[in-house]
């Protein structure tokens, strides 16, 4: 059984109430599509935060090292040259630009895993799953695996909620 | 829609919009012919970058004697402006990121428009010292890179060279700040255009995004850790251009305020820019809805907090001088406030000091022509802070014998015009073809169709 259906709403009151119904009856949540960042539809969704975070840390203080690391080296190690008498290995003077490459390298960082993780590249093709959805339309694309639930259930949950429009993919092209 | 919470707040857009009608709003600036408003500006400022593109070509050709710096007086117009266009960047910054984890909704009308200004004002910013090294085609020499020279590697103890690794960040980690914010926008755009060049320039910048709820948490989150990296450092960058002076031995600029004054400092004229600039866009862009009274009264109210903060930085500096018994330190304070920049010193107090007092009162700030009168004031004064601070300490140092007085040539002033119109040919060129405000931001502080209050949560 795999049956996917699809509804547009109007707004993000209509698309919050249907995408948490739908998941408490069983069916799979495959997308939401929204023109902008609805507060509230992970957990509708039943998503877990994202794990970000870790990665943007981990860069962080992946910049830091290396570049304290660098100046160090260059300092004190490649090439040391005595400037108006000061420690070749001047640890205090070295925080401002350690501090900049560790945020340089967390930002940019963090940017490129986002991209890469979310496939957005400049030539990718997007896949709208209606038109206006990066207008004014809210999406929710669900599948239905479970072969217990009622064949008209989905399109009634949709229907109620207030979907302008349903369509049904019943094809096996689908993956 | 709960009227009786949307009654507690004033709304943040005007004239009760719907989603669809943002996008039309904003979208039509760009499908439709530009004003003529827009080509007389655009006229006007690519002029002025014409006569600054003239004037660098000179003074690469001629060499940096084409400046009236002498032998005690080595900064001028040429560091004085990189420091003034650094600060117009940090209001910016301070818009989008400092703003946005406060969670201050307001911001979401000028954040765009204000980080594009920090853009442009740190690409103007990046110009002066490139051509103040006198052998620009030279200037790859301050990055540390692999070299046949020992390897020679660059001095990783000077303030010279931290500034350079701070404002490269600044301007690398603002660029991205800027165009991920705009990435949904793009969609918009690309999904609004028919067909042919403009249909492929949108699609290749949007980089396929569907408003994907799942690509949407993970955004957000890196837009919340953007701005969270943004916040320290816009204070980091100011804080190490203040260092290039105050590592320095020279009276006036050895002080430790410097880091807190510049950071105020920087805030202070950003402010004064952006609202200089909004009030123009709204205008000629016809968004009275989306940028309104409401967002000119906070950033006045900024304007009065950073421009007391600064306030007390000028006193804080002669009372220090005089506390200090310095003789060194106090002359140099005497000889500002009346020695023969004195001029400047008394246009930049009254400019800096006088001109937000008049913010406290709310008949000034809702009148928003005279708002932008005194918006281009605080530049005047800001640009003279920076220019009493370098040329009033260099002028005379300590050996009577090697005083000496600045007087800037054509030259320098026609550079300084020609950032102007840089920066403003930028930002008009940025109007016509980008979304001046975020979409996808004003959609989702609107009151339409949300289960609870969308206002200033």
């Amino acid at each position: 059984m795999n049956r996917k259906l699809t509804g547009v709403f109007a707004n993000e009151r209509e698309i919050l109430a249907v995408t948490a119904d739908c998941r408490e009856q069983g069916y799979e949540i495959v997308d939401v599509y929204t023109p902008y960042p609805v507060h509230g539809i992970d957990r509708a969704m039943g998503l877990s935060p994202s794990r970000i975070t870790f990665v943007c840390f981990a860069l962080t203080l992946l910049g830091a090292t290396l570049k304290l690391w660098f100046q160090t080296w260059t300092s004190a190690v490649s090439w040391p040259v005595n400037i108006g008498g000061k420690p070749l290995h001047s640890l205090p003077a070295f925080v401002p630009v350690t501090f900049e490459a560790a945020i340089l390298c967390g930002a940019l960082g963090t940017v490129l895993v986002l991209l890469i993780r979310s496939g957005l590249f400049p030539w990718s093709k997007p896949r709208l799953p209606a038109p206006g959805v990066t207008d004014d339309r809210f999406v929710l694309a669900i599948r239905q695996t479970n072969p217990d639930l009622p064949p008209d259930l989905a399109e009634r949950l949709l229907r109620d909620h207030g979907a302008i429009e349903i369509r049904e993919d019943r094809g096996e092209e689908e993956s | 829609m709960s009227e009786s919470s949307a009654a507690l707040r004033p709304p943040l857009v005007d004239g009760n919009r719907r989603p669809g009608e943002v996008t039309q709003d904003i979208s039509h600036s760009l499908e439709g012919r530009p004003s003529w408003l827009w080509w007389v500006g655009l006229g006007l400022s690519s002029s002025l970058l014409a006569l600054g593109i003239a004037a660098v070509s000179y003074t690469l050709a001629k060499g940096i004697g084409t400046w009236g710096l002498n032998r005690t007086v080595g900064w001028g117009f040429d560091i004085t402006n990189f420091v003034f266009w650094i600060g117009i960047g940090h209001a910016g910054t301070l818009i989008s990121a400092v703003l946005f984890l406060f969670r201050q909704h307001w911001r979401t009308a000028v954040n765009r428009s204000a980080e594009a200004m920090t853009i442009f004002a740190v690409m103007c910013a990046g110009l002066f010292p490139l051509i103040h090294m006198g052998r620009p085609w030279l200037a790859y020499f301050v990055f540390p890179y692999p070299n046949f020279r020992g390897p020679l590697w660059i001095n990783f103890r000077s303030a010279l060279c931290w500034d350079v690794f701070a404002v490269a960040t600044y301007f690398l980690v603002s660029l991205t700040f800027w165009y991920i914010g705009m990435v949904p926008d793009l969609a918009t755009l690309r999904d609004r255009a028919s067909s042919g060049l403009k249909h492929r320039l949108y699609s290749w910048l949007s980089l396929g995004w569907n408003g994907s709820a799942r690509v949407w948490l993970r955004y957000e989150t890196v837009y919340l850790l953007l701005a969270g990296l943004a916040t320290p450092l816009v204070f980091s960058v100011h804080t190490i251009v203040s260092m290039d002076f105050a590592t320095a031995i020279l009276p006036g600029w050895h002080t430790t305020i410097f880091p807190p004054y510049f950071v105020a400092g920087a805030i202070f004229s950003g402010l004064a820019m952006v609202l200089t600039l909004m009030l123009v866009a709204r205008k000629v862009m016809r968004l009275e809805n989306y940028i309104t009274a409401r967002h000119v009264g906070s950033m006045c109210k900024l304007i009065i907090g950073t421009g007391g903060i600064v306030a007390m930085a000028y006193s804080t500096e002669f009372f220090i001088a005089w506390y200090s018994g310095n003789p060194y330190e106090q002359f140099v304070f005497m000889n500002r406030a009346l020695g023969p920049f004195s001029w400047a010193y008394w246009t930049m107090v009254g400019c800096n000091v006088l001109t937000p007092q008049l913010f406290w009162f709310k008949k000034i700030r809702s009148n928003l022509v005279l708002v932008f009168i005194l918006s281009i004031f605080i530049n005047i004064g800001m640009w003279f802070e920076r220019f009493v601070i370098i040329v009033t300490s260099l002028h005379r140092d300590f050996l009577p014998s090697s005083w000496n007085t600045y007087i800037p040539t054509k030259i320098e002033v026609a550079t300084l015009l020609g950032s102007f119109g840089l920066f403003f040919t930028l930002f008009l060129l940025f109007c016509r073809f980008l979304p001046v405000i975020s979409m996808s931001e004003i959609k989702g502080v609107l009151h339409h169709g949300r289960p609870h209050d969308g206002g200033g949560r």
